[in-house]
């Protein structure tokens, strides 16, 4: 009895858990199958699920936009834009987490409840300092504002971590004469490994998605595929299968890298939940 | 260390790319994305090697863009030297000084050629603030085929009475035929530019001489009545999602009877490649209804020198060449004349080989010059325009206008319900402006 019970429960389970998957990936796969259609084909109703597919749609992408150049504006932004902020998340978690005062905790809220604020909040602000550094348009810039603007999450995450580790080994390293620069290189970031990587890698992954710092400070020199999908739009017109087609090379990448790195990401996100 | 070595390396390798940036001449360029700009980008690679300059493109949709180039030029950011700005921009920025006059358009030129409806539009106290690339109006697209089984006939300049009653007969739900499309999508520039056109010409003003919204007048109420009516019994199921391009697609798919939208659309629609009812298309005006003016909107797509570019002189020369006659019969032996960019000059419909290639050619210049911003209510009014007021608080207006019509629509609330919401609004609005207090 309890065993056709666990079995059913169990049927149940995979049936939700592919349900949810599939609702979640459709979108996924509706904009890939859109990116080989036809503008007309794409436009459609019904919906076609059948059709000739085509690659027009990156013939006239490369020829319109420059690919690499914004994927590799995307990829510098990304990756230094987290390397900056851990570099400065690390210390200041590692303060927070070990000898922490009183005020640790509304710091840390305080950290937080800054980036509930909207962004075009600080727009205009952002834009009129940029204007008189004469930094518009630059991938420093940008790679500064997003590392700034992760900077919150990334503290939290790396304090989450720390915590984790029991403060008697770094006492048991401070005995032997370790400075805290020494107990972070030696002892805290081989600990929290696969915490750095997954904090690493969503930082990653927030600042490749980033459209709107993209489009409102830069324009030809260091726009990233944000901008380059926007390009895409068109209210004289169809352009369904070309926006597709410009989403599916954006997302590619990030997408390969994080299937590449799920392991990470997933250890890193229960780590410590099993201790 | 390595990290701010590499930090020290972009500042450095960023301070010396902007040096060598200044050594030639690169002009860059913001535009949307529609069709005759694509063109434009292509055909651009001629100029840049004949002319020595570098030419750099920031392509993005029409909203973006809009935003992104408001606030470099009112922060004085200098980011571009040539942006694509409409006949709404044009005026304000132009009074507010974010723009270069034309006022020394060279002889060859021949700026009396532009097409003067268009170039008022395009004007601030009689200055030119931007050049028109291309222009557009609003008209009647039928299927002759379904109008010629019916037996009915779509008279040159037709009312919305008229039109309603072809609706009713030509629509045929069962062979996935709506009797007309028409704009749902809220905003000032989808289901706003259509409403406002039918309230003109149901005798309403959008604002009275006190700068006190009229919305909610009876003309409005009537207009928009009709208007909810006509898309629920005779338009598509969800019209309510359907903007300019949603009904393209529906009108090139066959399944629209008729269809009142902008002029460009005729571009799309005959071309047997992108339509299947390419030699299937009638045209006609707009319609009138009560008052016969105001019935067809006038946009126009402009290129214009912000004031804050360091190269006003190079950015001008482009925007002539862009502009002038020789390049409009280039695009037209090169890429056909019936892709030219229309609406900007009088010579284009003087050229036999665009009438010959363009059936909607003729009507698209009558829309255009009949098109006036100023005399084109029953009532008089305190604001230049046509389907929406030149004024800066147009945008806020509007939209939330277009969004109490789309709840009409839908039948979320009544016609008047919706519009005298939306008046106390306006009202707000103007009032926070200080029109009055």
């Amino acid at each position: 009895m309890s065993a056709t019970k666990k079995k059913r429960q169990k049927l149940l389970r995979a049936i939700v858990g592919w349900l949810v998957a599939l609702i979640m990936f459709f979108p996924v796969f509706w904009m890939a199958l859109a990116a080989f259609k036809t503008e007309q084909d794409a436009a459609a109703l019904p919906p076609l699920l059948f059709f000739h597919p085509t690659l027009e749609n990156f013939a006239e992408m490369s020829e319109r936009v420059g690919y690499l150049r914004h994927a590799w504006n995307s990829i510098s932004v990304s990756f230094i834009s987290t390397i900056f902020a851990l570099l400065l998340a690390a210390p200041a978690a590692y303060v927070m987490a070990f000898h922490g005062t009183n005020r640790t905790r509304a710091v840390m809220l305080w950290m937080l409840s800054i980036r509930f604020m909207p962004a075009v909040g600080v727009l205009i602000p952002i834009y009129l300092i940029l204007v008189s550094v004469r930094l518009l348009d630059t991938t420093f810039a940008l790679t500064v504002i997003i590392g700034l603007s992760n900077l919150p999450l990334v503290v939290w995450m790396l304090y989450s971590y720390f915590k984790e580790v029991p403060s008697e080994i770094l006492e048991a390293a401070r005995m032997d004469g370790a400075r805290p620069l020494t107990q972070l290189r030696y002892l805290l970031v081989p600990l929290t490994a696969p915490g750095i990587a997954s904090t690493a890698l969503l930082s990653i992954i927030l600042a490749w998605n980033e459209s709107f710092w993209a489009i409102n400070i830069t324009a030809t020199d260091a726009g990233t595929l944000a901008l380059a999908i926007a390009s895409f739009a068109n209210s004289e017109g169809l352009f369904w299968a070309k926006l597709s087609a410009a989403s599916l090379a954006s997302v590619a990448p990030i997408l390969i890298f994080g299937w590449i790195m799920q392991r990470q990401l997933v250890r890193g996100l229960t780590f410590g939940a099993v201790k | 260390m390595r990290f701010w070595k590499f930090m020290a390396t972009t500042a450095v390798g960023v301070v010396v790319g902007l040096g060598a940036a200044q050594a030639e001449t690169t002009l860059t360029i913001a535009t949307v994305n529609n069709p005759d700009m694509v063109v434009m980008q292509k055909y651009s690679a001629e100029y840049e090697a004949e002319k020595g300059v570098k030419l750099n493109w920031l392509v993005l949709d029409e909203n973006t863009l809009r935003q992104r180039v408001t606030t470099d030029i009112a922060t004085n950011g200098g980011q571009f030297d040539i942006i694509t700005i409409g006949a709404y921009e044009t005026p304000i920025w132009g009074k507010a000084g974010w723009l270069v006059p034309f006022d020394d358009l060279p002889a060859d030129y021949d700026a009396e050629d532009m097409l003067p409806t268009v170039r008022d539009a395009l004007s601030y106290e009689g200055k030119l603030y931007s050049v028109p690339f291309y222009a557009e109006s609003a008209m009647t697209f039928y299927r002759k085929d379904l109008f010629e089984k019916a037996g009915l006939t779509m008279p040159d300049q037709p009312t919305w009475q008229q039109i309603a009653d072809f609706a009713a007969k030509l629509d045929d739900k069962d062979n996935d035929i709506h009797g007309i499309c028409v704009r749902g999508l809220p905003g000032w520039g989808e289901n706003l530019a259509l409403v406002g056109l039918m309230a003109n010409v149901f005798g309403g003003v959008q604002f009275d001489m006190d700068w006190h919204s009229a919305v909610n007048s009876d003309n409005w109420k009537e207009a928009v009545q009709f208007y909810v009516d006509l898309a629920n019994n005779y338009g598509p199921p969800g019209v309510v999602g359907n903007g300019f391009n949603e009904n393209l697609a529906l009108m090139s798919e066959g399944k629209c009877a008729m269809w009142n939208d902008a002029t460009v659309a005729a571009g799309f629609l005959f071309d047997p490649k992108r339509s299947k009812v390419a030699d299937k298309l009638g045209l006609a005006q707009m319609p009138i209804e009560k008052w016969n003016k105001g019935g067809a909107w006038l946009w126009a797509w402009a290129l214009g020198v912000p004031s804050s570019s360091q190269q006003v002189d190079e950015a001008k020369a482009f925007i002539e060449w862009a502009t002038s006659k020789g390049y409009i019969d280039m695009i037209g032996e090169k890429e056909g004349w019936v892709t030219i960019p229309p609406g900007t000059r009088k010579s284009t419909y003087e050229n036999q080989n665009y009438l010959d290639a363009a059936p909607f050619a003729k009507p698209t210049l009558a829309a255009i010059e009949n098109a006036s911003l100023v005399d084109n209510t029953m009532e008089p009014k305190p604001y230049a325009g046509i389907n929406f007021p030149l004024i800066p608080e147009m945008q806020a207006i509007n939209n939330y206008l277009g969004q109490q019509v789309a709840a009409a629509l839908t039948g979320k609330m009544s016609v008047s319900d919706a519009l005298d919401d939306a008046a106390a609004n306006a009202d707000r609005v103007l009032q926070k402006a200080g029109y009055y207090k």
